[in-house]
């Protein structure tokens, strides 16, 4: 029946990537203007359609239709590179992300893998190549100094990122998200153990941790995401636009999408870590074990829910945003280094004392 | 002589800057709460709703013609305000009254009297300069159109805009 899993397959990847993804991007580039406005006092987008939802649509076909200017002084082949590059890495890390417990018996993840979690950041680390490509490729001060910047801040902060998430792997023993997602279903949340076996003083000592890591993941999500308190490599002030100073038209809508849809995916990857993902709090409508039968109402219910987390989860980035002052470069370099580095390694090595001793 | 900023000496939970980002949020947070719940008044939403009612009497809008409570065109087109006129939006061909006219003793009237709105600054001197007080700025205030030609405002639309005035108006009281 291969004609059949590749079919389930395609049609996962064109709701959820297609279909719910690349609207979330919209949606939360509305979301951004609409809260950003509210927390200025301000109005926002509220005039293409109603409260202003079609604005991606007017601000979409805008991009298509404006001149997609190419500078002289490029190197073409790699200035046209670009762009995909940033944007196609984020949207394969959907591949991984469980959205949801099951559907007609099929499992709501695009592709099971036992290495979740590693693909997501070997694949979103791609995502510097189309930067550096970009600042290099439009041979322009700025663009370059900002490509320059945005490497240097990446590549420090993917350990921090990777390490982070350590603990949660050792206490789960898992790699699989699927997997995790149930564990924190039936045991608690990473982050609230009040249910299952999580209710108890072994989960809530391995709570310590896990808060350290979601502190740290989800500060190194806002800098490899290039937002606000480490948004250096397109500050205004400073850099015009940073690495996509030279796009025009679309090649610069795929460049903002592509930040947005990392947003997403980091959202999306903190929920399924720390928030159980598709799991209703206190082990509601959860089933009994992967492979147990799920209804359909049911698999619909942790769908949402699922979005529903990540929708949180952006607006706290939006929010955050809209917030916080941007850091100095050497203060973002040194947190990164010193700060967040050496707390992940400590983390790592307090998670395993814990379980030594818990064991 | 430099100055020294001294620099605070942070706490050890002021340096952890998670409190900081709380009280942060707790105000950015404040601001969007009170604009959902319709706390904030924020601007007015301006093609819905406007603010005709509330313009003061000294508004300077679109300048008009007026005629008197006879259906006399006050301007006898002495061309003081083309003259005057910083921006020379105003153009005004005078014409001869014909003697059979009711108005003959007067002698003079505009025969095309031509506002340029593309050029107008609303700065009101025609009206201040009029001996005849046949010159008003009226409360009309978006002048648009998709054309040139549309925006220059002949006589017959200067009188429409301007419409009757009766009785001599003190041009120079406190609030002129």
């Amino acid at each position: 029946m291969d004609w059949y899993i590749i079919l389930a397959a395609t049609i996962k990847i064109v709701v959820f990537v297609f279909l719910v993804t690349l609207p979330l991007v919209a949606m939360s580039v509305w979301a951004e203007r609409r809260v950003s406005a509210a927390i200025q006092d301000r109005v926002g987008p509220n005039r293409v359609g109603p409260a202003g939802l079609l604005q991606p649509v007017a601000d979409g076909i805008k991009f298509l239709l404006k001149e997609d200017f190419t500078p002289n002084h490029v190197r073409k082949s790699f200035y046209w590179l670009a762009p995909a590059l940033t944007m196609i890495p984020s949207l394969l890390t959907c591949a991984v992300i469980p959205f949801g417990s099951q559907l007609f018996g099929e499992k709501m993840v695009i592709a099971d893998l036992d290495v979740g979690p590693l693909f997501v950041f070997a694949v979103a680390s791609l995502t510097v190549y189309g930067i550096v490509l970009a600042g290099w490729a439009s041979n322009s001060k700025y663009p370059f100094l900002g490509s320059v910047r945005s490497t240097s801040q990446m590549i420090s902060y993917e350990i921090s990122l990777g390490l982070s998430i350590v603990p949660l792997l050792m206490i789960y023993g898992e790699l699989n998200l699927g997997r995790i997602v149930m564990e924190q279903a039936q045991n608690g949340w990473a982050l609230l153990p009040l249910w299952g076996e999580g209710l108890s003083v072994k989960g809530w000592l391995l709570a310590v941790p896990l808060f350290i890591s979601f502190i740290v993941f989800t500060t190194s999500m806002f800098a490899e995401t290039n937002r606000l308190p480490f948004d250096l490599p397109e500050c205004e002030t400073e850099l015009v636009a940073g690495y996509h100073t030279e796009y025009s038209s679309m090649k610069f809508a795929l460049f903002f999408l592509g930040e947005y849809a990392a947003m997403i995916i980091g959202s999306g990857l903190a929920v399924t870590l720390f928030f159980g993902g598709w799991s209703l709090p206190f082990g509601w409508l959860t089933p009994e074990s992967l492979d147990a039968e799920v209804p359909f109402w049911h698999g619909l219910i942790h769908i949402g829910v699922f979005f529903g987390k990540v929708i949180l989860f952006i607006i706290f980035f939006i929010a955050v945003r809209w917030t916080l002052p941007r850091f100095r470069y050497d203060q973002l370099m040194k947190l990164g280094w010193v700060v967040f580095f050496e707390l992940a390694l400590a983390n790592v090595i307090l998670t395993a004392l814990l379980l030594m001793w818990l064991k | 002589m430099a100055i020294v900023v001294k620099r605070p000496k942070l706490k050890w939970y002021e340096q952890l800057y998670l409190p900081a980002l709380a009280k942060g949020l707790r105000v950015t947070m404040g601001h969007f709460f009170n604009l959902l719940s319709g706390k904030t008044k924020v601007t007015m939403q301006y093609p819905e709703e406007k603010w005709d009612a509330n313009l003061p009497e000294y508004y300077r809008g679109a300048p008009a013609l007026v005629t008197d409570e006879q259906q006399r065109e006050r301007c006898v087109a002495c061309q003081l305000c083309e003259f005057i006129c910083p921006p020379r939006a105003i153009t005004i061909k005078p014409e001869e009254i014909p003697s059979e006219d009711r108005w003959a003793k007067v002698e003079k009237r505009p025969k095309t009297f031509d506002i340029n709105m593309i050029r107008c600054i609303y700065c009101g001197l025609c009206e201040e300069v009029c001996p005849e007080q046949a010159i008003y700025l009226r409360k009309d205030y978006a002048i648009t159109g998709t054309s040139r030609e549309e925006m220059i405002h002949d006589k017959q639309k200067l009188y429409e805009i301007g419409g009757v005035r009766e009785g001599l108006v003190n041009k120079w009281n406190k609030l002129k």
